[in-house]
This record gives structure tokens, C-alpha cells and sequence, in this order.
């Protein structure tokens, strides 16, 4: 469905991601892992069209999508969520994904059809679809709950979750997983997830790869790449033990 | 009932004012609140919505000066010359919000992008005195020797006639500002105004809506000056282009409130009584007395009544009576 090839960005001297290349089949959900500054984002970025690549190509669905306006790709039945969540904090909860639902699809909607799909995605991750719910009355859960619901109502074929689950405690970390199993499985979308924090991710993910200083240092099943020796060393220190008892928990 | 009724109520005892026989100079006032109403509802059309401009003074002056210079260089009628400073604006709006809006210049940087704007213009203006009389201004060749009007010329010398004129293009600029309001545009362009890639991110094309709302704005504006220009006969560098009309825009919509209907329409008759006011008190003593005045007063509006005076009445109105939150309708 994405086949990413060769793909860097530099930013003046310092090059954020460096040729990486993977694949990814319809309906899977990848894990794009890797500690802090290690490209996951810029990756992102550059596949959703907020930044240009300066080298490689982006292919979705048999098309070239490298250096396509932000826009557009989510036309293309591309869409994305922030690490820091950014909603319209002035609107309210149904505008925010009313909006996406209106302007996100390739085939612009009747303003009823766009409301009922915003409602339709409000309801899939539990947040209230009355005109009067603020954004302001929002946690850092609902706040990434909001992020989701938007992506969603522009009906996408490839969801890119940038869950960065740090502000979550470990029950809502474990919700906001079940929640992107349940999106694939209920609407068929493709997802990749980003994150830093691998135990939880490996509950739900059917592959990962893992970036460490913008390349590729290892790919494959969760269980296969939580034991490769090179992301241990990378995060040495930090979880590898318990991202080895969380894929040893799935097994199970 | 009684509050759908009340605008057309209220709108019959405006439009049968100059018929009450009152006198020239309070018509004259009307008529300018009514025009000024107008020009700064062109200008809340963007300016709400996240784009402050100072560059409304361009096409002001090329909407009164096109105009005008076509009919005395080259005895061209303004129903042709308001054609051509239409399109001169719709350039010079392109040109100057695509590069702004392609590579994210908002806030303050857009602000001065187009204040720069409205002072080129004006400088323009007054570098061109052998065709446009520089900065002593120029008045319309008369068509009204003979004859107490011309349509031709666009040039009536009974002022009532100019009140029903300028009193359509308020209630027409009343009509856009709710259609805009009115539209998924406004909603979105609220949205990228507080967030501007992740309005992107959800597929909305940010360049193409903004030039857009900037269009229509500026194209009312200009519209707005060839108005002034031939209900006055007489246009000035400083009364139509530059700063000090620019600022003038922004400080009357602020105090009047540019997030209700009528609140430029408010803001035009502040200023307006404040500008008379000034100039009945201290006569012409004091140079640039009133642009002091402005300055100093939109600071306290900004700090003060964030919302101007209509906006505040409101809101201290509906506090009273049962709190009515808005939703957006579909």
C-alpha cells in the first residue's frame, strides 16, 4: 500500500532522516519506533506532505506522493494525528471534526453527510458529539482522543498516529492501544504508529521498524526485533526488559 | 415576532430619514457612517477571521483614483473605470496575499507586509502629481454645469440620492459578511487561524481559501473608495491610501466590534463623531490631533473592550436576558 524508498531530509547541515526505506501492506498496523530525535516525526512529516523529502519517493496506492501539499495527500486518503495535540481550541468538538470530515475527502460531502460522519467518528473513540462540548474541557486523554476522531472523519485509507503516549498513565496508554486495534479492525484502516515508549506498542503492532539518528536499524515482528541486539543497545537502560516481558505477555 | 420583525422595522425608519426633511450636514453624516459601515464591514470580512490588513488603504485609493484620473485624463465613465480598478485591485490583492499565504506570513509579519502596501500606495499617488495632483488631491471634472445630475459621469448633486445609493452597498456588504458567516469558509478559516498545518493536515487548502476572503474583501474595499471618490468629488492621498486611513479601518472595527454584524457599522460612527468632535473642539490647531487620538484609544479598546462597543453591549444584554449560545447551524 506505502512503499517508502530511499527517503531523507535534510534540515541545512544536519540530516534528520538519512535513505530509509520500508514497506507497508494494507490493513497491517507498524510500529515506527526509536528514542527521541531519531526521525520518527520528520518520517511523518514527510509522508503526511507538511515537509518536502530532499531525496527518495513515497509511493501510496501505486502514485508518487513525495512533495504533494499537506491538502492534497489527505485527499489521497492520508491522515495524520500531532504528538502535540492541535485542535481548534476556539471551535467546538463537532467543528473540529465536522471540518475534517467537510474539507478531508477527495469527494466533498453535504454538510449534513460531513456532520453524521463526525458524529460517526466522535462516537468510535468515546468523545461527546453535542454542539456545546468544548475543546477546553478536554484532558491530555480526550486531547488525543480529538486528534483521532478528526484524522478519522476524513475517511482515510492510511492512518498515520503520531501517539507519542507520554501524559498518559498506564491504563489510558493501554486504551489508546485497543483503541487503534480497534480502528483497523472495525474500519480497515492501515495504521502506522509512532511512538517511543515500545512496551505498550507492542501489544498491537503486526511489525515494527525502528530508527535510530534517521536510519533504519531493525525491522520485523515485535518479538524478533524487541531481542535484536542493536535496539537493545539503543534502549539500553531504558525499557528493553520490559518491552521483552510485554511481547513475552502477547505470546502468552 | 418581535425580533425577526425588528431589523426591517428599523431599516424602513433609516431609509425614510432624508425624507424627514433634516438637514444637509446630519445627511451628510449618515451618508459617511452609512459609506465608512461599509468599508469596514469590507475589511471585518478578513479581519475577523485571523488576517489583520493594513494594506486597505490600497484599494481604497485605487478604487477613488482609478476612477477619478480615467474620467479627467481620459473622459472615461465610471461605470468603465470602476471595472479596471476592480481588476487592478483583484492584481494587487494576488499579489500581494498568494506569497504571503503560500509561505505562512501571518499576524503581526502580515500586518506589515500590508502596511508597507497601503503607504506605497500612497506614495505612488502623490509621485504622480502631473496626473493624479499629488498630495493637494484632485477633484472629478464636473458633469453637473448644466444639469443637477449624470449617470454617465456618476455624479448626482442631490445628496439623498447618494444616501439610497451608499445605503444598497451597505446592506449589500451586510448581506456578503452573512454569507461568509454563513459558510463551512468561515469555519475553516477560523480553524486555520488557530491552527494553521493541522487545517492543512485535514485537507483544507489554506492558500486558496484565504486569497479568496481576501478577494472579496478587497474588491469591496475598492468599490468602496470609487464610492467615496464621486459622492465627495474630491479624493486625497491621506484620506484614501496610506497609513493613516489603514490604521483608521482597524481602530473603527476594533472599537465597534468586529465579531458582530453591525459592529463596523458602530465603529464607523464612533469614529466618525469622534473625528467631528475633534475637529468642532480644537478646530484645525492640532495636526494629526485625531490619528493621536486613535492611536492612544486603541490601545485602551484592545486592552479594555477586546470585543468594541456592540460586541460588549451585547454581551452585557445577554447576560441579562436568558444566555443564548450560538451553535453553528448546518
Amino acid at each position: 500500500m506505502l512503499s517508502v524508498n530511499g527517503l531523507s531530509k535534510t534540515f541545512g547541515g544536519f540530516t534528520a532522516v538519512n535513505r530509509i526505506s520500508f514497506e507497508l501492506a494494507e490493513g497491517e498496523i507498524l510500529g515506527l519506533i526509536g528514542p527521541n530525535g531519531s526521525g520518527k516525526s520528520t518520517t511523518f512529516n514527510l509522508i503526511a506532505g507538511a515537509l518536502a523529502p530532499s531525496e527518495g519517493s513515497i509511493r501510496f496506492l501505486g502514485r508518487e506522493v513525495a512533495g504533494t501539499h499537506a491538502s492534497k495527500v489527505a485527499h489521497l486518503g492520508i491522515a495524520r494525528t500531532y504528538q502535540i495535540p492541535r485542535p481548534f481550541r476556539k471551535l467546538s468538538l463537532m467543528e473540529n471534526v465536522a471540518l475534517a470530515a467537510y474539507y478531508g475527502q477527495a469527494e466533498r460531502p453535504t454538510r449534513e453527510r460531513a456532520w453524521a460522519q463526525a458524529k460517526e467518528a466522535l462516537a468510535l473513540v468515546n468523545l461527546p458529539s453535542e454542539e456545546s462540548a468544548r475543546v477546553d474541557g478536554l484532558g491530555a486523554a480526550g486531547l488525543k482522543k480529538l486528534e483521532l476522531a478528526r484524522a478519522l472523519a476524513t475517511q482515510p485509507k492510511l492512518l498515520l498516529a503520531d501517539e507519542s503516549l507520554g501524559g498518559l498513565d498506564e491504563s489510558e496508554m493501554n486504551q489508546a492501544a485497543d483503541m487503534l486495534a480497534m480502528i483497523r479492525d472495525k474500519r480497515g484502516v492501515t495504521i502506522i504508529w509512532v511512538e517511543h515508549i515500545m512496551g505498550v506498542l507492542m501489544r498491537v503492532v503486526d511489525r515494527c521498524v525502528v530508527l535510530d539518528h534517521g536510519e533504519v536499524i531493525a525491522e520485523g515482528k515485535p518479538e524478533s526485533v524487541a531481542h535484536d541486539p542493536k535496539v537493545v543497545e539503543v534502549y539500553l537502560g531504558t525499557d528493553a526488559d520490559e518491552v521483552q516481558r510485554a511481547v513475552a505477555g502477547r505470546a502468552a | 415576532m418581535k425580533s425577526s420583525l425588528a431589523p426591517f422595522i428599523a431599516l424602513a425608519v433609516l431609509a425614510l430619514v432624508p425624507l424627514m426633511g433634516i438637514g444637509n450636514y446630519p445627511l451628510h453624516l449618515l451618508i459617511m457612517v452609512l459609506l465608512w459601515g461599509y468599508v469596514y464591514t469590507s475589511w471585518s470580512i478578513m479581519g475577523r477571521l485571523g488576517m489583520v490588513s493594513f494594506g486597505h488603504g490600497a484599494f481604497l485609493g485605487i478604487g477613488a483614483y482609478v476612477v477619478v484620473m480615467g474620467w479627467n485624463s481620459y473622459g472615461l465613465s465610471p461605470w468603465f473605470g470602476v471595472p479596471i480598478a476592480l481588476a487592478l485591485t483583484a492584481i494587487v490583492a494576488f499579489l500581494i496575499g498568494y506569497p504571503c499565504f503560500r509561505y505562512k506570513i501571518v499576524g503581526h509579519y502580515f500586518a506589515l507586509v500590508t502596511l508597507a502596501l497601503s503607504e506605497v500606495t500612497r506614495l505612488i499617488i502623490v509621485a504622480l502629481r502631473d496626473q493624479t495632483g499629488g498630495s493637494l488631491g484632485a477633484t472629478p471634472k464636473t458633469a453637473l454645469a448644466e444639469t443637477s445630475w449624470s449617470l454617465g459621469a456618476l455624479q448626482f448633486s442631490n445628496k439623498i440620492v447618494w444616501f439610497y445609493v451608499i445605503l444598497v452597498f451597505w446592506l449589500l456588504g451586510l448581506w456578503v459578511w452573512k454569507k461568509v458567516d454563513e459558510s463551512m469558509g468561515r469555519l475553516a478559516l477560523e480553524a486555520i487561524s488557530q491552527e494553521e498545518d493541522a487545517s492543512a493536515s485535514i485537507g483544507i487548502n489554506v492558500t486558496r481559501l484565504k486569497l479568496g476572503v481576501t478577494m472579496i474583501s478587497a474588491l469591496m474595499t475598492c468599490i468602496g473608495g470609487a464610492l467615496y471618490a464621486q459622492y465627495q468629488l474630491y479624493v486625497n492621498p491621506e484620506t484614501v491610501s496610506g497609513i493613516g486611513i489603514s490604521l483608521q479601518m482597524v481602530f473603527g472595527v476594533i472599537a465597534g466590534g468586529m465579531y458582530v454584524r453591525l459592529g463596523p457599522t458602530v465603529g464607523a460612527a464612533f469614529t466618525l463623531l469622534l473625528a467631528e468632535g475633534l475637529r468642532l473642539g480644537f478646530g484645525n490647531k492640532y495636526h494629526a490631533l485625531d490619528s493621536t487620538v486613535y492611536g492612544l484609544m486603541l490601545v485602551l479598546f484592545i486592552i479594555y473592550m477586546p470585543k468594541g462597543i456592540l460586541g460588549a453591549a451585547m454581551e452585557a444584554m445577554g447576560k441579562r436576558s436568558a444566555p443564548q449560545p450560538k451553535p453553528y447551524s448546518r
